[in-house]
This record gives structure tokens, sequence and C-alpha cells, in this order.
């Protein structure tokens, strides 16, 4: 649905160039929600305007529904009809919601059908429409100034579908509101995207919302992505940077001559309970040192750090149990405390 | 002076200094808003950037501020004969007020226009709106209090300018006040004249302000007591939890130019 390829954005000011983007191929399949990640700095918001063309790349190409966006842009700096119109198919929510103070909120969604030249009728009917869907049917006549941060999203989220687009662009849509907004605005994301088979591409530095909405994710850093794929294949990858901060696990072993595995859950076997089994057919004591887990779609995804009695020889078999179940076992590089009595015996040579 | 002989004289002057004051405002929107946009939209980063014009515009906005007035209006003397037909009175008046006051006016408008946030620029353009969607739609309306304080504080400049339009035979009650107050000595008349100026001014302000605050109070804000009403408000000690924007700008000092 999205497809950039080779995406460079670098900006030059008073001699100096700075590269936003390096290279970016990105891949965003229809009726999937997809979340950019990365620290300030990385390139995400660059990235997200230059699939609008708010900011032009330098080079590489970006298409979007099929329709090659770069070759609409033309030269200079002002949108071409084509690519404006091309636009007004692609919805944007804003992390300042960016609201017109000045009108209402009915007349802030109409703006993008008054753009279209869609009739006053017309143009009512299908904002107070729009308006039901975010559940805001009753502040119609009310200003942005008299709405809360959740509910100015909402507006803005109206206003972005009022287009009809198939494809929604989020600029950070919720990291300006609470814990408890930031949810329901996820939700209601989810939503429109299963109800109206809306691809959406987020950006955020927020972990919890690629955990909570994304079917797909993308890490950048320094202007390139990193790590893409879906959050199962992410966490099937071995080391995966993104896995482990979607679902950070930690923990130090309790003694030596123990055996620390990561364990990470996704697909079919994530719904056996495993673990216990594990326990019970081999008769071994298992001490969880650290999970992050999380149901999604009635599928246990996440990783768990055990500690296995015994070196890791000792325990060859055991680890070999847990991969035949299809669950992919890391043994865990980390430090086991320097065994104390050796120490001593050290010392008291 | 009795009252018989100073009420035609008043009412005169009066009228010549509402025609001009009307006129050159008149005039003064339709040369200075255009202006105004067109210095922001070529602005570096602006939607139509363009250093040449940028610079042009703003150099030309530059000359016409830096005049003294009373010296513009004698330059101008010419341009005026040339545009209205004659050099004296009233309408050579306006054609220099008008003058004077674009470029006043243009800047206010461009420091209006700069306030708007660019990130409504930015998601009318991302609907796919163009430059004058974003003008119309967007810069305008979202500025039009600031232009509106903006107009207020010309037209009292205006008012004040006026006065020197004795210099080419406009009237109006500045002149009378000199004429009359200054070179005949007729202090009751400048008195009266004095109070005059001060009653329009002040009604052009609360206009100017009421009109700022209805606006104001359209995006939802917290209406402000209007003038004389300011001075009676009570202090506001509790400050509203939600949605506290800054108060809308008051009309800035009226700057003298010259």
């Amino acid at each position: 649905m999205i497809t950039t390829t080779g995406l460079t954005k670098v900006y030059r000011s008073r001699g100096r160039e700075v590269t936003a983007l390096d290279g970016v191929d990105l891949h965003v399949r229809e009726g999937e929600v997809y979340g950019v990640v990365g620290q300030s700095g990385a390139g995400k918001s660059t990235l997200i305007r230059c699939v609008n063309l708010l900011e032009r790349p330098s080079s590489g190409t970006v298409t979007v529904a099929g329709q090659d966006l770069t070759a609409l842009a033309g030269r200079g700096n002002r949108a071409g009809a084509e690519l404006r119109k091309a636009r007004s198919r692609i919805g944007m929510v804003f992390q300042h919601f960016n609201l017109l103070s000045s009108r209402t909120v009915q007349s802030n969604i109409e703006l993008p059908l008054e753009i279209l030249g869609v009739s006053g009728k017309e143009r009512e009917r299908k904002a107070l429409e729009l308006l039901d869907l975010v559940g805001l049917a009753d502040k119609a006549k009310a200003y942005p100034g008299q709405l809360s941060g959740g509910q100015k999203q909402r507006v803005g989220i109206a206003r972005a579908l009022a287009g009809d687009p198939k494809v929604l662009l989020s600029d950070e849509s919720t990291s300006a509101l609470d814990p408890e907004t930031t949810r329901s605005i996820l939700q209601l994301l989810r939503d429109l995207n299963q109800q109206l088979g809306l691809t959406v591409l987020l950006i955020t530095h927020e972990m919890e919302v690629v955990k909570t909405i994304c079917d797909s994710a993308a890490l950048m850093k320094g202007g390139r992505v990193v790590e893409s794929g879906t959050v199962s294949e992410l966490l099937a990858t071995p080391g995966s940077e993104l896995a482990a901060e979607l679902f950070p696990v930690g923990g130090e072993p309790s003694g030596p001559d123990r055996t620390v595995v990561d364990v990470t859950f996704h697909g079919d076997a994530a719904t056996q309970p495993v673990i216990s089994q594990l326990s019970r057919t081999y008769n071994i004591d298992i001490s969880i040192l650290g999970a992050a887990m999380d149901t999604v779609c009635g599928k246990q995804v996440g990783r768990m750090r055990i500690e296995l009695p015994g070196r890791f020889e000792e325990n060859v078999v055991p680890i070999g149990f847990l991969r035949e179940q299809g669950l992919q076992v890391d043994v865990a590089d980390v430090k086991t405390p320097a065994p104390a009595d050796e120490l001593l015996k050290d010392g008291a040579k | 002076m009795t009252w018989a002989e100073m009420q035609p004289l008043l009412q005169n002057a009066c009228l010549d200094t509402l025609f001009m004051v009307w006129w050159s405002t008149v005039y003064t929107i339709l040369g200075g808003l255009p202006l105004g946009i067109l210095l922001v939209l070529t602005d570096r980063g602006g939607l139509l950037q363009n250093v040449v014009v940028n610079k042009i515009v703003g150099v030309v906005v530059n000359l016409g501020r830096s005049l003294p007035f009373i010296v513009l209006m004698v330059w101008l003397i010419p341009f005026s004969r040339f545009v209205v037909g004659t050099s004296i009175g009233p309408s050579a008046a306006v054609v220099a007020l008008a003058i004077g006051a674009i470029p006043f006016f243009a800047r206010l408008v461009e420091t209006a226009l700069r306030e708007v946030d660019h990130g409504l620029v930015e998601a009318v353009q991302s609907m796919g709106g163009g430059t004058w969607t974003v003008i119309f739609k967007v810069l305008l309306p979202q500025a039009l209090p600031s232009v509106i304080a903006g107009l207020t504080t010309t037209i009292i400049a205006l008012i004040g300018y006026s006065a020197m339009a004795g210099a080419v035979g406009g009237g109006g009650l500045g002149n009378l006040a000199i004429v009359y107050g200054y070179q005949r000595s007729e202090t009751g008349l400048m008195n009266i004249t004095i109070v005059l100026l001060i009653v329009i001014v002040t009604l052009v302000q609360l206009a100017g302000d009421l009109a700022v605050r209805t606006l104001a109070r359209r995006g939802g804000r917290q209406a402000a007591p209007v003038g004389l009403r300011r001075l009676f408000a009570p202090a506001r000690t509790t400050a509203k939890p939600v949605a506290t924007v800054p108060a809308q700008a008051e009309a800035p000092e009226a700057a003298k130019l010259s």
C-alpha cells in the first residue's frame, strides 16, 4: 500500500549537510497498522512527511496505493494539482492536532471536503457521520478551544477521514495525550483499521503504542531502518533489538551453575502451557526471572527469561524439548556471579 | 469666538477628517493586506519562497516607513495630482495618507500572519490544499483578530496623520486646531477640537477591541472585559483548569511612524 525505495532526505543549511533519511526502504501492506519507532532525531518525522511529500525527498521514490507520488511532485516547492489530489486521498493526524481554532468542530471536518469541492449539504452530512464515528456527535458546534486533548485528536482523526482515504498517516498522534486517552485513541485507530480496512502508518517513540495496535513495526536509527517486519517476525529474529524493546526481559541468575535461557513465544506454540510441561516431563525446578507477555488476538506473545538448574551441558535435553515445541530459545548471555567459595580459596592461596 | 461661529467650522472639519480617514483606511486595507501576505509567503520557508520578491517588497515597505509623514505628503504632491487630478484638498490628502499607512499596515499584517501555527498550514497542505486555500482558509481566518487589532492601530495613526493634511489644504480637525487654536489663539476652539479627537480615537479603539473580543470568543476562548470595563473588572484569581489559551494580544500601542 505504501512503498518507499531508497528514500533519502538531506537538509542543507549554511553549507552544512544533515542527512535525515539515508536510503529508507519501507513496505506497508494493505490493511495493516505499521509502526515506525525510534528516538528523536532518528528521522521518523521526516519519513512520514516524505510519504505525502510535505517534505520533498532528495532522492528515492514513494508509492502510495500504486501511485508514484514522487513522479507527481514536479519541480519547485509548490505542489501541483495532481499531487494535491493524491494528498487528499491520504489522511494525516498530527501530534498537536492542528485544528483551526477559528472554526467549529464540524467546520474543521468539512475543510478537506471544501478543498475537494463537495457541496454544502453533502459536507454537513459527511461531517456529522464522521463525528458519530469518532464518538463526538454532540460536539459539532463546539470550538476546538472547548475540547480536551483526546476529543481534539478525535476531531483530527475525523477530519483525516473526510476524504475517504485508504491510508492514514499518524505523526505521533498520541504523544501529547495521557496514557488513558492514548489507549482510547489507539482503540479508535484499531477499530477504524478493522471497520474501514484503513492502512495506518504511524510513527511514535512509545513502544506501548506499537505493542497495542501494530501488526508490523520498523526501528529507525540515524536515518536508516535497522529492523522491520511483523511483530512475530521480529520476535522470531534472534537478537532483535525491537523485540527486546517491545518485550524487555531482565534478571540475573540466582547462583552459580545455573542456565539462563530466554524463551520467545509467538505463533501456535504460545497457546501450550510449555513451562509446566517441561517441569513435569524432566522433573526440574524452573524459576522465572523476568517476563514480558501480552495476549494479542487470543495468542500469547512475548518473551520470558527462565532459569534451569545446572550448567548448560546438563540442560541440553530440556532446551531441546522447548525448541521442539516451536519456541525460540536463546541461551542468555548473562554473567554468572563468580562462585563465592572459589574466590575465597583463591584469596587463601 | 461664539458657538455659532465655531459650529460650522467644527462640522466641516469633522466631516473632512472622517472622509480622509475612511477612504485612506479603505485603500490601506486594499494595499497593505496583499503586501503583508506577500511578505509572509515569499519569505524563506514560505509557500512561495522567493528571495528577490521578498527583498524588493521589504525594501519598498521600509522606505515608505522611514519617511516622516509630513515630508511624504509634500513629496507626493505631483503623484496626488496625477491620481486624483488635484494636489490640494481632502482627496489629495487621502492619497498621501494611504501611501503612508500601507507599509505600516503591511508590517502589522505580516506579524499577525506569522503568528499562525505552521502546523495548520501543513494540515491543510496534507488535505490537498493549495496556496490560495492556505491563504483564505487558514492564514486570514486564523490571524483575523490580530489583523483587526492592527487595523485599529492603523486607523488611529491615520487620525493622527490627518492633522498634517492641512499642509496640502486637506482640512480636518487637526488643521482646525492648528490654524485657529495655535495661530489665532482661539483656545476654546482648540480644546473642543481636542475633545472631539479624543472621542473619535476612543470610539475607534473600543470598536476595534470589541471586534477582536468577539472573534476571540468565537474560538472558545475566555472573553476579557472590553475597553473601559477593563478598568472596573475584578481581578481574576481563580485560574481556569482547562484550555487556558493566552489572552488575545492587545492592540500594540499606537506607534508613531515619524
